[in-house]
């Protein structure tokens, strides 16, 4: 079997006296969607804030194609192809949704000190842009200002973002945080086109989403990694359904 | 106006040729208007408006474009006043400014003076920038204001060159081929140098650079998220700016023909942020209207009280609160 693109192991994560990551181990295949579910509280946002290098793990290490990243820069990652979406959107609103994305390829082609080429209109990096745009579904918002656009919007645009930067590993922060009905079947169809041409950890609520798109999910409680499997067999897993599910269906039938 | 696209740096947008033409129509104009007026003083006022707009946009590039609140940059201001002054100081009284370990002698040559007086700028920036950048907020605008404070109090020990009191210079340095002491003719090239860094500012703000630049203002983990670290693009910046204010430094030595440690006070730096505010704040054009207003004001309100400011003060407030984006807003300059 060839190398997995992301290893994790015996990550720990302490704030104070609280463990947000416990002792934590998981690997991502090449080419995989990889789900990481859990109940609120469960550490899955600090997992992605570690592995994206925003934050640093007390100890343990991530390893991504082999090398130790798990003391690298946020902006060393992204270089070596890690890129993240955020769970809260976070992007540049003054700038248009075009340049938003451009600035992503931008970053990607090499370093920025270039002072006197106008690089808002160069379709070197406008026309990445512009692909990267209408494969979300966000092509005809091209010149609206990102503070602008709608919420849902704004959620696609992050995923466009992403792909701009030709990750190698997508890690995706509930990239359905907030949205609609309709905005969530748009993302998850564009998962699902996406599925298979990139490795992704997928952090997402929704449950009918994770089961539907992810090869492979880990569960996380209390942020240990109790489980790690193929959706059939999480599903059927007793301490998953313990720790997770079994509460989810409770609160269901209830409702 | 809003529909010419190649004019627009994103919102907020540049106003289009329509205020660009016409004044810079009137800008060429000014010395046969006061010919004729037979008030050469206006002259002097109108140059110094110029070279307070270079400084004031200097700042704009860091303050505006790029997020970063200075509140020392008349130190790099003076610095580069000093620099001129210093060497012309040194050739008129022949005493070399260095004897180890090379000789350097005074100058009063621009080709010489300039780049040497933009270069101690531009070096000063990057050392401040260099240790304020690794802070944020506040504390960057308390260090930048530390460095200037400090710059300040060792302008005024200088006692070789009139520590509290400045100095005078002979006259203005030498440009081959150009008699900068003629009026008309340093006002041309203030004009000039003032509307090819305005296009710098103009190229800048639209490339790579500027992106970036303006990306960090907006939302810098966004960046760091892109794989672009800010701290060096955000030290260029504030090297670049600094030595932009650092050739307004020497345009001030040059046209007041003296320097004293006022020129670097705080008072100053406060006087570029108040332009700023009142032009519109990362807009292109907004420090230099920021600059002829204030000007004008200090000049005419000046000449009915010394208490002037009582007035300006209430005005800059009265901006800040109901007119975000300065004159260059109230312009017409529209948003996307």
């Amino acid at each position: 079997m060839s190398r997995p693109a992301l290893e994790v192991e015996h990550l720990n994560k302490f704030f104070g006296a609280l463990k947000a990551t416990d002792d934590l181990s998981l690997t991502v295949e090449v080419g995989e969607l990889h789900a990481i579910i859990g109940p609120n509280g469960a550490g899955k946002s600090t997992l992605i804030s570690q592995l994206s290098g925003q934050l640093r793990p007390t100890s343990g290490h991530i390893r991504f194609f082999g090398e130790d990243l798990s003391r690298r820069s946020m902006a060393c990652r992204v270089q070596r192809g890690i890129v993240r979406s955020f769970q809260i959107t976070s992007l540049c609103r003054e700038f248009s949704t075009l340049t938003n994305v451009a600035l992503a390829v931008q970053a990607r082609i090499g370093h920025s000190f270039h002072f006197f080429r106008n690089a808002e209109d160069d379709p070197l990096f406008t026309a990445p842009a512009q692909d990267a745009l209408e494969r979300v579904g966000l092509g005809h918002r091209a010149h609206v200002a990102a503070g602008h656009l709608a919420h849902g919007e704004q959620r696609q645009l992050e995923l466009a973002i992403a792909l701009a930067a030709k990750p190698r590993l997508l890690l995706l922060d509930e990239p359905m945080a907030g949205m609609g009905l309709d905005e969530s079947m748009k993302v998850v169809e564009l998962l699902l086109s996406l599925k298979g041409h990139y490795t992704i950890v997928l952090v997402e609520h929704d449950m009918d989403a994770v089961f539907a798109l992810a090869d492979r999910i880990s569960v996380l409680v209390y942020g240990h990694c109790i489980a790690s499997g193929a959706p059939e067999r999480i599903r059927e897993d007793p301490a998953v359904q313990d720790a997770y599910l079994g509460e989810d269906e409770a609160d269901a039938r209830s409702a | 106006m809003s529909k010419i696209p190649f004019l627009r740096i994103g919102p907020p947008a540049i106003p289009a040729f329509f205020w660009a033409v016409p004044l810079v129509v009137v800008l060429l104009a000014v010395p046969f208007i006061c010919e004729a007026l037979g008030q050469p003083f206006y002259l002097r006022v109108a140059s110094r408006i110029l070279i307070f707009a270079l400084a004031a946009s200097s700042l704009n590039l860091v303050l505006g474009f790029g997020g970063m609140v200075s509140l020392g940059h008349a130190a790099f201001v003076g610095i580069g006043s000093y620099v001129v002054a210093v060497l012309a100081w040194h050739l008129s009284n022949e005493v070399p400014v260095l004897t180890w370990p090379i000789v350097i002698e005074g100058t009063t040559n621009a080709a010489l003076a300039w780049p040497a007086a933009i270069g101690a700028s531009a070096l000063a920036a990057f050392v401040v920038g260099a240790i304020s950048l690794r802070t944020t907020g506040l504390y960057f605008i308390m260090i930048t204001l530390a460095f200037a404070q400090m710059i300040y109090y060792y302008a005024v020990s200088l006692q070789q060159y009139g520590g509290d009191d400045g100095m005078k210079m002979r006259g203005r340095s030498v440009l081959p081929g150009l008699d900068l002491a003629n009026r008309t003719t340093f006002y041309y090239l203030v004009l000039v140098a003032l509307l090819l860094c305005i296009a710098f500012l103009f190229c800048l703000a639209r490339s790579r650079f500027g992106l970036v630049i303006r990306g960090i203002r907006q939302n810098e983990t966004r960046m760091r998220a892109l794989g672009i670290e800010p701290y060096p693009y955000q030290l260029t910046c504030f090297t670049i700016s600094g030595a932009m204010a650092g050739f307004a430094g020497v345009l001030m030595a040059n046209l007041d023909t003296f320097v004293s440690p006022s020129d670097l006070s705080m008072a100053r730096s406060d006087e570029l942020v108040a332009m700023i505010l009142l032009g519109g704040v990362g807009s292109l054009w907004g420090p230099p209207l920021g600059a002829a207003f204030y000007i004008l004001a200090q000049l005419g309100l000046g000449n009915l009280t010394t208490h002037w400011p009582l007035a300006f003060g209430p005005a800059l407030i009265i901006v800040v609160l109901f007119a975000r984006r300065g004159l260059v807003g109230i312009f017409g300059e529209r948003q996307r």
